[in-house]
C-alpha cells in the first residue's frame, strides 16, 4: 500500500513543494494540507516544510504553533504518528512543545546558507532507520534562526537518553572548522523518546535528488516506509 | 474637456510647485498645451511621475532603439515588466534587471529589501514563477566605517527579502571603489520560469472591464520614488529617508502565490504591479499599452490612514501592490483566490473608451489627461556627447613605474575584497531553497535545474566598469563577452541578456558620451553573440558631491544547458588532470587591469580589446566541450588576468574542504614582462583541466573551432603549492595560504559591523 505524506502549506511556507517532490521519490503519495485544515485526509505520516510560516516576524513557529492544523498534528503525533519538521518546520514543533528546546538567533547573529556535514546518532526513528549510527551526509542548511538551545536539565535528557539525531560535523566528516550556528553540543535535529517526532535545521528535502548530484537526505523520505509498515 | 476641479485643500500650481515637481519649462508647457488648461496638482504629480527618467527613459529612449531586440528565441522584447525567452520543451525564461541605487543610498536595509521585492513581482506579473535572484552591488572601498555600513545593510536586506518569500540567490558580484563612495549601486536580478502558454502581459482591454488593487493598503510611503531615483544624491539626501518604502516580504510571498494562481487560472485580462510612481504607472501604462481609457475612483483605494489626498494616492509607492484587469464575471473569484492567501483586492476603476486617464475622488474629476499621450508625449532629449579630456589623458598616460614582486602582488589581488571569494555576502542568502541549484553562488555563473526536465538554465551578472571608465565602447562589449564566458564555462549556450544601465547625469556631456559608447559596445557584442537585449533599466543621476559614478551598465545574461550532466564547474577536480589555457595570450596590455588599479593604485593606459568573433568560437567551443563531457572544469580569465583565474581554480569552491596544487609552465608563452604575463587581463581566455586522456581530444575540438589552445600543465596534491614558472621566472605559493587570504578578506574587514553601527 502506498504511504500518504500530507506536507501541511502555512502561507508562508517556501519548501513546501521541495519536501512534496522528495516524499514522492522516495515513493509516497504526497499531497498537501492547508494551514486552516483540521483534517489530514488520512495521512500516514506528517511533514512540516521550511519557510516563514507567518512571517515569522515575531519568533520563528510562535504563531504558527497556534493554526487549526497543528491540533491536528498534535494529536496525530500522540497517537505514534510520524511527524517530521524541517528547519521552520522544527522551530515549529519546538514551538508546539513537540519537542524538547528551543531554536535562536544564530550565533553570528546572520542568516546562514550553506551546505554542512551530519553525523547520524539515532537511527531508531521513523526518518532515519535506513542509515547508519556514524554515517555522514552532506546537505544545506539555511536559516536565521536555528541555533539549538535547551535548559542544563533538558539537554542532559536529551543527550542521556541519545535524542540526538544528527549533529554537525565538517563536510569531510572530521572536526567542525567553525561553529555552523552556535548551537549547543552541535545539534543540529533531534527527536522526542518514542522516536516519531524528528525535526532538524539542515534540509534533507534539498538532497534527494539524483540529477543535483546529491542524495543524502533521501533516507528520511524513505525510512518512514519501514516504520510505517513495522507499526502496521 | 470638461475641466478638471482641484481637490479641496490641494496647492495651487506655481511655477515654484512646477520647479518642485522636477518638470522644466518645456515639458511644463507642452503639458498646458496637451490639456489646453492649467494642470491641477494631482495631474502635475503624474506628469513628474510619469516624465522622471525613471519611468520614460526621455535622455536615453533614442539609444536604447539601438539595441538588438530579435531573435527566434525571444518571446517578449522590450517594453513590458520582463523580457521572456523561449527554452525546449514549451518552456520559457522571464528576467530582467532593476536598480535601486538612490533608496539603498540613504537606507541601505530597506532600499535593497524593496529593490528585490521590486524585481520578483516584474517577472512573476508575466506568469512566471521566480527561480532566481542575483545582485550586482557597488560600495566605496571597506577602510570606511559608512561603505561597511552601507555593503552590511544591503547585504541583510537583499538577504532578509529574498530568503523569506523563498527564492535562492544564485550569483551576483560586488566591486569596491572610490567612485561609488557617495553613490553605491544595487543593481538585482530576478530569473523566473514559466510555460510559455502561461505569458501574461501588463495590458488594459475591453471597455468596462474593472481595474482592482490586489495586496498592500496604500500608505503615505515612498511618495515621489522615481523622481527622487531621478536626480543626483546630495546631503540633502538625507532627508529623503522617509521616502524610502518599507518591504514585507510575507507579503510579497502571498502575493506570489495569489497572482500565480490568477494567471494559470485565468481569471484576469492584465496584470502589473505597482512599482516606481505606484498606481500611477501601471494604470497609464497599462492602458496606454492596451490603447484603452481608464477611470479610476480614489474612494475606492483602499489606504492605510484617512484623509490621503488624490495626488498622495496616485503617487505613493507602498510595496506589495498589484493592478489587475479583469471582466467584470471574474471579480467574485479573483476575491476568493486574494482571500484564500489572506490578501484585500478592491475594485477601484474600470476601461473606458474615450482614451482618457481620468481619476476622481469625492465625486469630482481631479485628473483627466489624454492617456496615450500622457505616455508617449513626453519630450525626448538628444544631449550633447562628448568624451572628457581627462580619460582622453588617462588612456595615453604612461604605465606607472612598479618593481613586480610577483609572489606579494597575487595575495594582494586576492585579498583585496573586489577580488576576494564573496562567501560571506552569499552565505546570508539562501542559494538553495526550490531544490534545483545545481551550481550555486562562487562559480563563473549560477546553474539551475528546469524542473521536471532534463535541461536548466544557467545565470550570471557582470561589468567591469574600470574598463569602461577608460574605454566605454570597449568596455561596453567586455562586459558582454564577459557575462556570455561565464555563461558558456558552466557548458549553457548564452540566449540574451537584460541591462541596468546606471550612469550619472546624462545633461552633462561626458557622461551621455559614456553612455552612448557602452550601448553602443554592448550592442555590438549582442548582435556578434546573438543574445538581444530583452529589457532593463536606466538608472540615471548617480552622482554625489564627489562626482558620477563609473560608468556600469550591468548586463544579466541566461543561457541554456541542454543538458543537466553536462555542467562544468569552475574549480580544478582531480590531480593529476592537464591544465589548459585557451584563446589568444599576444594582448597583454595593463590598461584598467585590476592588478594597476588595485595593486599600484593607478586606473588608466590602454585596455586590451575584445574580438567579438573570437568570443563567439570560444562560446562554441566550451558548450561544445562541455556537451562531450571532455572538461573537468572551465574559469574565465577575468579581474586579475590568469593568475588570478588559476589561483581561484586552485582555491576550489566556497565550500572545498581542501585546494589542490599546481604546477603551470608558461615559459612557451615568451615576453619578459611577467607582470603584463600574468595579470593582463586579455579576453577570450578560459582556463580548463581535462582529465589527461581527453587532452587530444579538446586540442582537436579547439581546432575544429579555431580556438587557440595551449597546455600549461598540471593539476597538483590536495593543498599544494601553486608553482608557475615563465620564461624569465618561477613563483611559488603554498595553495592553503592563498586559501586562508582569499576566503578571509571580507570578513576581516567586516568584523566590526557593530562598531561601525554605533559610529554611523
Amino acid at each position: 500500500m502506498t504511504m500518504k505524506v500530507a506536507v501541511v502549506r502555512f502561507p508562508g511556507s517556501n519548501c513546501d513543494d521541495d519536501s512534496l517532490q522528495s516524499a514522492a521519490r522516495a515513493g509516497c503519495k504526497a499531497y498537501y494540507v492547508w494551514h486552516r485544515d483540521t483534517d489530514l485526509h488520512g495521512a500516514d505520516v506528517v511533514i512540516l516544510p521550511g519557510g516563514f510560516s507567518y512571517g515569522d516576524y515575531l519568533r520563528s513557529g510562535a504563531i504558527a504553533r497556534f493554526s487549526p492544523v497543528m491540533q491536528s498534528v498534535l494529536e496525530f503525533a500522540k497517537q505514534g504518528g510520524p511527524v517530521l519538521g524541517i528547519c521552520n518546520g522544527f522551530q515549529i514543533l519546538c514551538e508546539a512543545g513537540m519537542l524538547p528546546g528551543a531554536l535562536m538567533r544564530n550565533g553570528r547573529l546572520s542568516f546562514v546558507s550553506r551546505p554542512v556535514g551530519l553525523k547520524v546518532e539515532r537511527t531508531e526513528t521513523a526518518f532515519t532507520s535506513r542509515y547508519a549510527r556514524g554515517d555522514l551526509l552532506r546537505m544545506p542548511v539555511a536559516h536565521g534562526e536555528g541555533r539549538f538551545t535547551a535548559d542544563a536539565g533538558t539537554l542532559e535528557r536529551i543527550e542521556g537518553d541519545g535524542l540526538v539525531v544528527v549533529r554537525y560535523v565538517g563536510l569531510d566528516g572530521g572536526p567542525l572548522p567553525e561553529t555552523i550556528n552556535g548551537s549547543v553540543n552541535e545539534i543540529a535535529g533531534i527527536s522526542n523518546a518514542a522516536g516519531n517526532v524528528v525535526g532538524l535545521m539542515p534540509h534533507p528535502d534539498r538532497a534527494s535528488d539524483p540529477a543535483l548530484g546529491n542524495t543524502d537526505g533521501l533516507g528520511f523520505f524513505t525510512s518512514v516506509l519501514d516504520w510505517a509498515a513495522a507499526k502496521r | 474637456m470638461t475641466i478638471a476641479h482641484p481637490f479641496p485643500g490641494e496647492r495651487p500650481v506655481t511655477a515654484e510647485v512646477v520647479k518642485e515637481h522636477n518638470l522644466n519649462e518645456l515639458e511644463y508647457q507642452r503639458i498646458v498645451a496637451m490639456l489646453e488648461r492649467t494642470p491641477t496638482l494631482t495631474e502635475l504629480g503624474i506628469f513628474s511621475a510619469l516624465w522622471s527618467e525613471h519611468c520614460s527613459y526621455k535622455h536615453s529612449k533614442p539609444i536604447l532603439k539601438t539595441f538588438p531586440t530579435q531573435g527566434p528565441q525571444v518571446l517578449q522584447g522590450p517594453g513590458e515588466n520582463a523580457g521572456v525567452l523561449g527554452l525546449p520543451d514549451g518552456w520559457a525564461v522571464a528576467f530582467k534587471i532593476e536598480s535601486h541605487n538612490h533608496p539603498s543610498a540613504v537606507e541601505p536595509y530597506q532600499g535593497a529589501a524593496t529593490g528585490v521585492g521590486g524585481i520578483l513581482r516584474d517577472v512573476f506579473t508575466m506568469g512566471a514563477r521566480p527561480v532566481a535572484v542575483l545582485n550586482s552591488l557597488r560600495f566605496g572601498p571597506l577602510d570606511s566605517a559608512r561603505n561597511r555600513y552601507l555593503f552590511g545593510g544591503v547585504v541583510k536586506g537583499v538577504g532578509d527579502y529574498g530568503n523569506c518569500v523563498g527564492i535562492p540567490t544564485l550569483g551576483g558580484e560586488v566591486t569596491f571603489a572610490p567612485g561609488y563612495s557617495g553613490n553605491p549601486l544595487v543593481n538585482a536580478m530576478c530569473v523566473g520560469l514559466l510555460r510559455a502558454e502561461d505569458l501574461t502581459l501588463a495590458q488594459a482591454h475591453g471597455v468596462g472591464n474593472l481595474l482592482l488593487t490586489m495586496g498592500s493598503s496604500t500608505g503615505r510611503d515612498g511618495i515621489h520614488g522615481a523622481s527622487f531615483a531621478s536626480e543626483d544624491l546630495s546631503e540633502k539626501s538625507e532627508a529623503r529617508r522617509p521616502q524610502v518604502q518599507v518591504g514585507d516580504p510575507f507579503t510579497e510571498k502571498l502575493l506570489l502565490e495569489a497572482t500565480l494562481e490568477l494567471i494559470e487560472r485565468r481569471l484576469v485580462v492584465g496584470i502589473q504591479d505597482m512599482g516606481a510612481a505606484g498606481l500611477t504607472s501601471s494604470s497609464a501604462e497599462m492602458a496606454a499599452r492596451g490603447g484603452v481609457g481608464v477611470e479610476l475612483d480614489m474612494d475606492k483605494v483602499p489606504t492605510r490612514e484617512a484623509g490621503m489626498t488624490p495626488y498622495e494616492i496616485m503617487l505613493s509607492e507602498s510595496q506589495e501592490r498589484m493592478l489587475i484587469v479583469a471582466e467584470p464575471h471574474r471579480v467574485e473569484e479573483i476575491v476568493a483566490v486574494c482571500r484564500k492567501w489572506e490578501l484585500d483586492a478592491a475594485v477601484v476603476g474600470h476601461v473606458t473608451d474615450d482614451g482618457m486617464f481620468r481619476i476622481k475622488a469625492g465625486g469630482v474629476t481631479v485628473a483627466e489627461i489624454p492617456g496615450q499621450r500622457l505616455v508617449d508625449d513626453v519630450p525626448i532629449y538628444y544631449p550633447d556627447a562628448q568624451e572628457s579630456e581627462k580619460v582622453v589623458a588617462l588612456r595615453k598616460a604612461p604605465a606607472p613605474a612598479h618593481k613586480a614582486a610577483i609572489e606579494k602582488d597575487l595575495v594582494a589581488l586576492l585579498d583585496n575584497p573586489s577580488i576576494a571569494s564573496k562567501r560571506w555576502v552569499f552565505e546570508q542568502y539562501d542559494s538553495t531553497v526550490q531544490a534545483n541549484t545545481l551550481i550555486g553562488p562562487g562559480g563563473d555563473a549560477g546553474v539551475l535545474k528546469v524542473p521536471g526536465t532534463d535541461f536548466g538554465i544557467a545565470v550570471t551578472v557582470d561589468c567591469n566598469s574600470r574598463l569602461l571608465a577608460l574605454d566605454p565602447y570597449e568596455g561596453g562589449k567586455a562586459t558582454v563577452a564577459e557575462a556570455a564566458r561565464n555563461i558558456a564555462c558552466t557548458g549553457a549556450l548564452p540566449l540574451g541578456i537584460t541591462d541596468c544601465l546606471n550612469f550619472g547625469n546624462p545633461e552633462r556631456p561626458e557622461v551621455f558620451f559614456q553612455f552612448r559608447e557602452a550601448c553602443r559596445g554592448i550592442a555590438d557584442a549582442c548582435r556578434a553573440f546573438n543574445t538581444p537585449v530583452t529589457g532593463g533599466n536606466v538608472s540615471l543621476y548617480n552622482e554625489s558631491p564627489t562626482g558620477a559614478v563609473d560608468p556600469t551598465p550591468t548586463v544579466g545574461m541566461v543561457g541554456l544547458l541542454e543538458k543537466l550532466a553536462c555542467r562544468t564547474p569552475s574549480h580544478f577536480a582531480q590531480s593529476g588532470d592537464k591544465v589548459l589555457l585557451t584563446g589568444p595570450t599576444a594582448d597583454r596590455r595593463l590598461g584598467g587591469s585590476a592588478y594597476w588599479a588595485l595593486v599600484l593604485e593607478f586606473v588608466g593606459g590602454e585596455q586590451p580589446t575584445v574580438d567579438l568573433d573570437q568570443e563567439l568560437r570560444l562560446q562554441k567551443f566550451l558548450v561544445a566541450g562541455a556537451k562531450a563531457g571532455l572538461f573537468r572544469s572551465a574559469h574565465d580569465c577575468a579581474s586579475g588576468g590568469l593568475l588570478v583565474a588559476a589561483a581561484e581554480a586552485a582555491i576550489g569552491g566556497p565550500y572545498a574542504v581542501h585546494g589542490l596544487g599546481a604546477s603551470l609552465d608558461l615559459a612557451a608563452l615568451g615576453g619578459s614582462d611577467d607582470a603584463a604575463l600574468l595579470f593582463s587581463e586579455g579576453h577570450g581566455r578560459v582556463v580548463l583541466s581535462v582529465a589527461p586522456g581527453n587532452e587530444a581530444a579538446v586540442a582537436a575540438l579547439a581546432k575544429e573551432h579555431g580556438v587557440p589552445v595551449a597546455t600549461i600543465g598540471t593539476v597538483g596534491a590536495v593543498d599544494g603549492e601553486l608553482a608557475v614558472k615563465t620564461a624569465g621566472g618561477a613563483y611559488r605559493w603554498p595553495v592553503p595560504a592563498l586559501r586562508t587570504t582569499y576566503f578571509n578578506a571580507i570578513p576581516r574587514r567586516m568584523s566590526h559591523v557593530a562598531e561601525d553601527r554605533a559610529a554611523v
